[in-house]
């Protein structure tokens, strides 16, 4: 039997899996109640700022690395999770979930980088 | 003595309903489509972001309503139990030896809470300052 | 709380008569020192001398009494009839084709085991005069968790996966290959990968968890296949990146 391809998609799934799970839950808190329950002041996400952030290098690391592996991590586990729920079309659900994580993954180049 | 072994058929899509344990695994699985789904959002927000201040303030807003606070809340309950199946399983994936003994599981647990609880309050600052 | 008798509800197929399995029903004493193995034992006994089912050591070391018991694959020699209420299910393992009543087939899995090449593979072959091959107690603490394993097969009765992809070699078959990769007189693994980091191999677990908690012996498969998948992993980005020292 030959060796299988897996390990790319499941390194990316584990590496995604460790840090979401260390950071994600916070990460969420920030963007979805820092401001509405009055944790922050709203110019913390003010255009402004967020522009300035995602203007510096490292600011442009802490926005794309961990979003770039949580899609990845969320994407393979996608694929098996619709493979559970009794869906037999492997391949394209493994085209949907990788292909939507890599234009997630192109757009955030294209948004950072380029525009 | 003829032989004709009897194959019981498997339920494709319903079989984690027959057990309180698959049940769990696939509250676990499915934490996966709520952490693509705001990964998704985060970069509707970069893009959104390049392109200039009203498509970005439209954007805030949109996380800001009734529906965003919803999926968002559903998503940090989600996010925390993927976090908590996460660390459970971390002392099989991972076992750490010390002195030909393996350190009790438990321990290897609390770390990653203490890590998080660091990482988080990190974060909580950073993003304040 | 004083019970007379139980009702044991067990399933039944006899390839040469019936199209598919049905359950009966038999009504046996309430023993609270008796395990369901025994509870069976006296069916067949006094009630059905038809009733098919292995067993042999009745002390959980043989794994041949594994069935599944009101929906829980466990060994009926290590399980007390006291536990249950006054009706207890019984079914053959699941993911088996069954044989006969409570007996299932279990070629495919022996298959799968032999493919793992589950035994020491030596560098050097000794003859029996040149002596054992040595081995410290640390050494032997690394695997000994896996040397446990009985081929009882509850694992793959509780895993869905066996079920959902008949190819999956499967918790026991996957856990002594990491024993052996484990072993430091052995210097298979490289063989063993062939089978185990194939797609039916390790890939196919998704760590559902349930192998290691049926597990009446604590061998914990599903640790195993996970160190694995990991050990795996790093050799196929160590291979990519380092073509070089690819043999």
């Amino acid at each position: 039997m030959a060796r299988s391809n897996k390990p790319i998609v499941w390194g990316l799934f584990a590496a995604g899996g460790t840090l979401s799970a260390f950071i994600f839950p916070a990460v969420v808190f920030v963007i979805g109640f820092g401001v509405t329950l009055g944790f922050y002041s709203p110019d913390v996400f003010s255009y402004e700022r967020m522009q300035a952030l995602a203007a510096n290098p490292l600011g442009k690391l802490c926005l794309f690395a961990p979003t770039f592996l949580i899609i990845w991590h969320a994407a393979h586990r996608l694929r098996i999770t619709a493979h559970d729920f009794g869906i037999r079309a492997d391949g394209l659900v493994a085209a949907l979930c990788y292909g939507s994580a890599a234009v997630g993954t192109v757009a955030m180049i294209y948004a950072l980088f380029i525009a | 003595m003829s032989r004709r072994p009897y194959i019981r058929p498997v339920q494709r899509s319903t079989w984690w309903l027959a057990q309180p344990r698959y049940i769990r695994y696939m509250a676990r699985e499915v934490t996966s489509a709520f952490l693509c789904a705001y990964s998704l959002l985060i970069i509707v927000g970069l893009v959104r972001l390049a392109q200039g201040p009203l498509a970005y303030d439209a954007f805030l807003a949109a996380v800001y309503s009734t529906s965003g606070q919803v999926f968002s809340l559903l998503t940090l309950i989600f996010a925390i139990y993927h976090t908590y199946t996460w660390f459970q399983v971390t002392p099989k994936a991972m076992p750490i030896r010390k002195g030909g003994k393996l350190i009790a599981g438990s321990i290897i647990v609390g770390a990653h809470w203490f890590v998080f609880l660091i990482a988080s309050v990190i974060i909580l600052y950073l993003v304040g300052m | 709380m004083s019970r007379d008798t139980v009702q044991l509800e067990i399933l039944r197929y006899d390839p040469e008569k019936d199209s598919e399995p049905y359950f009966s029903t038999y009504e046996v004493p309430f023993n609270d020192d008796w395990v369901v193995l025994d509870a069976i034992n006296y069916v067949k006994e006094n009630l059905d001398r038809t009733l098919t089912y292995r067993w042999s050591c009745h002390m959980a070391v043989c794994g041949s009494c594994g069935m599944v018991i009101n929906g829980e694959p466990v060994l009926s020699c290590h399980t007390f009839m006291r536990d249950y209420g006054d009706k207890i299910r019984i079914e053959p393992l699941q993911n088996f084709p069954v044989e006969r009543d409570l007996v299932v087939v279990i070629d495919d899995f022996v298959e799968k085991l032999g493919s793992v090449k589950p035994y020491i593979v030596p560098k050097v072959e000794k003859t029996v005069d040149e002596g054992e091959y040595i081995q410290s107690p640390a050494q032997l603490a690394v695997f000994k968790q896996y040397t446990a394993c009985i081929n009882c097969l509850l694992c793959y009765s509780a895993c869905p996966q066996v079920g959902l992809n008949p190819g999956f070699v499967g918790p026991a078959a996957l856990a002594l290959a990491h024993r052996y990769n484990l072993d430091s007189r052995d210097v298979g693994r490289a063989a063993r990968e062939d089978v185990v980091a194939s797609n039916p191999g390790i890939w196919e677990c998704s760590f559902v968890g349930a192998c290691s908690e049926v597990c009446p012996k604590s061998v914990d498969p599903a640790a195993a296949i996970q160190q694995t998948k990991i050990a795996s992993t790093v050799d196929y980005f160590t291979d990519f990146l380092t073509p070089w020292r690819k043999q």
